[in-house]
Order: C-alpha cells, then sequence, then structure tokens
C-alpha cells in the first residue's frame, strides 16, 4: 500500500498544475467569447475568482502529492 | 476551574448547538432561494450592473469569504473558546438577514440597495464559515468518545434542516398570501422572521457552558497562542488538513451539493418542471433521509468513520447518470401523440411586433392534460419576417406536474440521493473533530470543510453549466463533474485515510 501512496504522490503533484493550466484556457476562452461591456466584465469577475480561490487548492494537491511521494502518509497517527 | 459542563445534559448541548446552526443554515438559504425576487425588487433593472453584483453576492461569499470566515472564526474560537466565537456567528448571521429584509427597495434608494446586499451576504458568509466549526467541536468536545458519530451528527442534521425549512417556509408564506404580494413585499417575511429564531437561539446559547477540553486545555495553561501558524505551517497538522479536504470533504461537498441543489435544479431548469412540484419533490425526499444523518453518524461510532463516507460517494458515481436520464426520460413530452392527451385547453396566442420592423413573434400557449395525469403548458414561438425570410417556429414545453405515480418514483430517487449525502455527511463531523488536536481543533477543521463544501461543493452548478457548454455535450454532462471530483475523492479517500480514530495522546 505504502509503494501505491507514493506512487499516486507524483500523480497528484502533475494533477494540480493541469487542472490550473486547463482553468486558464477555459478562462480565457470563456472571457473572450463573452458579449463586450458589463458581460464581459462579469465572466472575468467570476473566473477572477475561481482562479484566485483555485490556485492555492491545486497547489495544496502538489503538497499533497510531494507529501504522499516522501511517504509522510505511510503512518498516520492512528496507525 | 467549574465542573458545571460535565453536569450539562448531552442532549442540551446537542439541542443548543443544532438550533443555531439550523437557523444559520436557514439564513444562508432563503437568499439563494429568493435571488430571483430580490434581484427584481433591489437590484437595478439593468440586466448587465445587476449581474455583476449578483455574481459578487454568490461567488465571493460562497468561495472567498466562507474559508475566510473559517479562519478568522477558528482562530478565535481557539484562542478565546467556542462558547463565545459561535455565539457571535451567530448575531452577524441572524443580524444580517434581519437587515437584508428591511433594505428598500432600488426604485427607492438606488445602488444603495444593490450594495447593502452585497455587504450582508458577505457578513452572511463570513458568519458561515465560522459557525460549523464551533458548533461541531462544542458537540464533539461533550461527547463521549464512543458516541460521538451519534452526537455530532444531530450538528449534521442542521445544514439539510435549514434547507427543509427555508423551502417550507417560502412556500408556505407564497401559498398564503399570493404570488403577487409574495413578489411585492412578503418575500421579506422569511428574511424578518430570523430575528425571532436567533433570539431564541441565543437566549438557549448563552446558558451553555464551555466545552470541557477546552476549559481544560485553558486551565491548564496550554491554549495555543497562534492557532493559524500551529495548524498550516507544522507539517505533522497541514498534511492532515490536506489528507481532510482532498479524501473526505471535496467528496462530500459535491455529493451533498448534487443530491440537494443541483438536482432540484436540474428538475426545475432541465426538466422544465412546476415551480411548487420540484419543491415538493425535494421537501418530501429531505423528510424521509434526515433521519439517516443521526443512523450512519451512529453507525460510524460502530464500524469507523471511513467506509462509510466513500461508499456514499461510490454509489454518487456509479447511479448518477442512470437517475438523471430517468429524470429526463420521464418529463420528456416531446413525443406525446393525440391518443395520449386527455384535455387541451383553449390556447393563449400573444402578438409582439418589432418596433423598427414588421417582423412579428406569436406565442401560443396550450395548457396541456394526458390521460396518465401529468400536464404541461406546450409553447409554440413564431417569427414571421418582413424580408420574407422563412417562418421559424420553435417549441417549447414548461410548468409540467407529474402524474402521481412518476412524481413518487421521482421523490424515491431524490431520497436516494440524499441518503448518499447523509451517508456522507453524518459521520463527517467527527471525523474531522478527531482528526486534529483539541488547541487547534476549530481552526483546523474548519478550512478543509468550507473548502470542500464552499468550492467544490458550491461550484457544481457553475462547472456543470460550464461543461454543458462544450461541443457535443448532452444534459448530463454536468454531471462529470461531481462525478469526477467524487471519484478522485474517492480514490486519495480509500487510499490514503486509516478507518480508526487517530490518538493525540490527549486525556479526556
Amino acid at each position: 500500500m505504502n509503494v501505491l501512496k507514493k506512487a499516486l504522490g507524483l500523480l497528484w503533484i502533475v494533477l494540480g498544475p493541469t487542472s490550473i493550466i486547463f482553468m486558464f484556457i477555459q478562462a480565457f476562452e470563456k472571457i473572450g467569447l463573452a458579449p463586450e461591456g458589463v458581460a464581459k466584465t462579469n465572466t472575468a469577475l467570476q473566473w477572477g475568482i475561481i482562479l484566485f480561490i483555485f490556485i492555492p487548492i491545486s497547489t495544496g494537491l502538489v503538497v499533497f502529492g510531494y507529501y504522499a511521494f516522501k511517504g509522510e502518509y505511510d503512518k498516520l497517527p492512528e496507525d | 476551574m467549574s465542573q458545571e459542563p460535565q453536569k450539562t445534559s448531552i442532549f442540551k448541548v446537542i439541542g443548543a448547538s443544532s438550533l443555531g446552526t439550523l437557523i444559520e443554515w436557514y439564513d444562508f438559504y432563503i437568499f439563494g432561494s429568493l435571488a430571483t425576487i430580490i434581484g427584481a425588487q433591489l437590484f437595478p433593472a439593468d440586466a448587465g450592473a445587476s449581474a455583476l453584483i449578483n455574481t459578487l453576492a454568490i461567488f465571493a461569499a460562497g468561495f472567498i469569504v466562507r474559508p475566510f470566515g473559517a479562519l478568522v472564526f477558528g482562530r478565535l474560537g481557539d484562542l478565546i473558546g467556542r462558547k463565545y466565537t459561535f455565539l457571535l456567528t451567530l448575531v452577524l448571521m441572524g443580524g444580517s438577514t434581519f437587515l437584508i429584509g428591511l433594505i428598500p427597495s432600488y426604485s427607492s434608494i438606488g445602488y444603495a440597495a444593490p450594495i447593502l446586499v452585497l455587504i450582508l451576504r458577505l457578513v452572511q458568509g463570513l458568519a458561515l464559515g465560522g459557525e460549523y466549526g464551533g458548533a461541531a467541536t462544542y458537540v464533539a468536545e461533550h461527547a463521549p468518545d464512543n458516541k460521538r458519530g451519534f452526537f455530532t451528527s444531530w450538528i449534521q442534521t442542521t445544514a439539510t434542516g435549514g434547507l427543509f425549512l427555508s423551502l417550507g417556509i417560502i412556500v408556505l408564506t407564497k401559498n398564503i398570501m399570493g404570488a403577487e404580494d409574495f413578489a411585492d413585499w412578503g418575500w421579506r417575511i422569511p428574511f424578518l422572521l430570523s430575528i425571532l429564531l436567533v433570539g431564541v437561539s441565543i437566549y438557549i446559547r448563552m446558558k451553555m457552558h464551555e466545552s470541557p477540553m477546552f476549559t481544560k486545555l485553558k486551565t491548564e495553561g496550554n491554549v495555543s497562542k497562534n492557532p493559524l501558524k500551529e495548524s498550516f505551517s507544522r507539517k505533522a497538522n497541514f498534511k492532515m488538513v490536506l489528507l481532510a479536504l482532498f479524501g473526505a470533504t471535496m467528496g462530500q461537498g459535491v455529493i451533498w451539493y448534487t443530491g440537494q441543489f443541483y438536482a432540484q435544479s436540474f428538475l426545475e431548469n432541465t426538466c422544465k418542471l412546476d415551480f411548487n412540484d420540484s419543491r415538493y419533490i425535494l421537501l418530501w425526499g429531505i423528510a424521509f433521509a434526515t433521519p439517516f444523518f443521526v443512523v450512519f453518524g451512529s453507525w460510524s461510532d460502530k464500524v469507523g468513520r471511513k467506509w462509510i463516507m466513500l461508499t456514499g460517494m461510490l454509489l454518487g458515481i456509479i447511479f448518477y447518470r442512470p437517475i438523471y436520464q430517468i429524470f429526463l426520460d420521464d418529463t420528456d413530452v416531446s413525443k406525446v401523440s393525440t391518443e395520449q392527451v386527455l384535455k387541451s385547453e383553449q390556447p393563449v396566442v400573444k402578438r409582439i411586433s418589432a418596433d423598427a420592423t414588421t417582423d412579428v413573434l406569436y406565442t401560443t400557449s396550450t395548457r396541456i392534460t394526458l390521460i396518465s395525469g401529468m400536464s404541461y403548458t406546450k409553447v409554440q414561438t413564431a417569427t414571421k419576417y418582413e424580408s420574407g425570410s422563412p417562418d421559424t417556429l420553435v417549441t417549447t414545453y414548461k410548468d409540467k406536474v407529474l402524474a402521481a405515480p412518476v412524481f413518487w418514483k421521482f421523490v424515491a430517487l431524490i431520497f436516494f440521493q440524499i441518503l448518499l449525502v447523509t451517508m456522507v455527511y453524518g459521520p463527517i463531523a467527527a471525523f474531522l473533530v478527531e482528526l486534529f488536536p483539541t488547541k487547534i481543533r476549530y481552526t483546523s477543521m474548519s478550512l478543509p470543510y468550507h473548502v470542500g463544501n464552499g468550492v467544490f461543493g458550491g461550484l457544481v452548478p457553475f462547472i456543470a453549466t460550464l461543461i454543458a457548454s462544450f461541443s457535443g455535450s448532452t444534459p448530463l454532462s454536468g454531471l462529470w463533474y461531481p462525478i469526477g471530483i467524487a471519484a478522485l475523492s474517492f480514490i486519495i479517500g480509500a487510499v490514503y485515510l486509516s478507518n480508526k480514530k487517530p490518538d493525540h495522546g490527549e486525556v479526556e
């Protein structure tokens, strides 16, 4: 199980930045498609808030993956 | 130090904590449920400006302010105690809800109206971020070790109970007053009513004592000096915060929001069910499923928290698409034949002509009742062009009222989804409380809870709509978001979580 925990750690490390890149692409696409004026500002605001909150979460996923890869979860306080 | 906390009946503790948390959820949900009416009354008629303020109110309150409230009040709760902190959140939530009900309309005070709504909505988000962790921690710290799941599960019923109460009061007020009066001023009643509920709850909570575990910590001088630093900069604790988020609350959040919000939105907006029908279905589903929060919370004391929560996620991953396909199939009236029609009322025709051209728009609405008992309105919109281009005809269906057997089938499907909510949500308070030591518990458990629920759960409608905008998508494509997040959380939870209770070396 510990080998699996470490191996999946690498996947989480990759998944963090991948999800953020995907969100940036979506943000640019959707903001670009929005009609000029308030609608564009509104779409930009929505995506700005989402990126603002998801960048630290994705960073957290990378840290989680790093901890898993380094074996931090091999032994938990309850084990 | 007083030994009073130990004498206090656990049921008084549960009652006082649950009532306050239920009212906080009620306050938070009535805004969402009445967003359309609030928009019409308090926001400018200009759709663009209105949408902008709405975005700030919904996105900022749910996604930024809620986790921020978790940090602010979590820190306070670990420094000065649970009782006074969650008393403060209750006052903030009740006060801001009451004040929303008093805001004059946009036609009276102009832009001050939506700005006041925005400010009060942000205060609501802040207060909600602080309330849950306090209530869960407070009850858990009174509960015996072997019944923590059972006792904290009562707190878990409050989110669903608050939704039930908000829907019930709105439907009741609207039915008593009539739709017109309700839209005019009656929508303020559910907001104003909050002050009574909060007043009672504050009175009860004032009589409660501080949690025995926090009191002991304070007596021994072991209260954390800097809960934020201890929670998030120490690897031993921070890794558990991350595990709680990615292995539990993230999946729990999407299951919660899909079962209770996305389901209703899907029935109303995609299946085009009647306003009351979609709400009654949800109300029955909630009423039947709510006791299971306590069942699963209690069961988790015996078999552990992990696999009950993960089973709820797995069942959601497997069954969401088949359930929503049934919703679509059973409300599809586009292929109804004339033999199936029992009664077709006199069509109502409206004619609208554009100012600058002689293009004319005709809408023909016909109320149709089928032999099966189902009824709906068929709307045919025809455009006749001045230029001589071929006329266009668009047919839509709305205000569908289901036949009794289909109605109860839908109640059963909603019940099943809320049953999954009770599986993931019933044991999670005990799970989170046990994951962290007393001195930084309020701070440490509040953040993953509100990121999981507020951000991952709260984004279900937005991301589902985003996915539905991709080319080749179907009405069910939006479900890939909750399914994907629940699957990710299930894998992380299954691989990394332990089914045993952590030992923090504390003597209780």
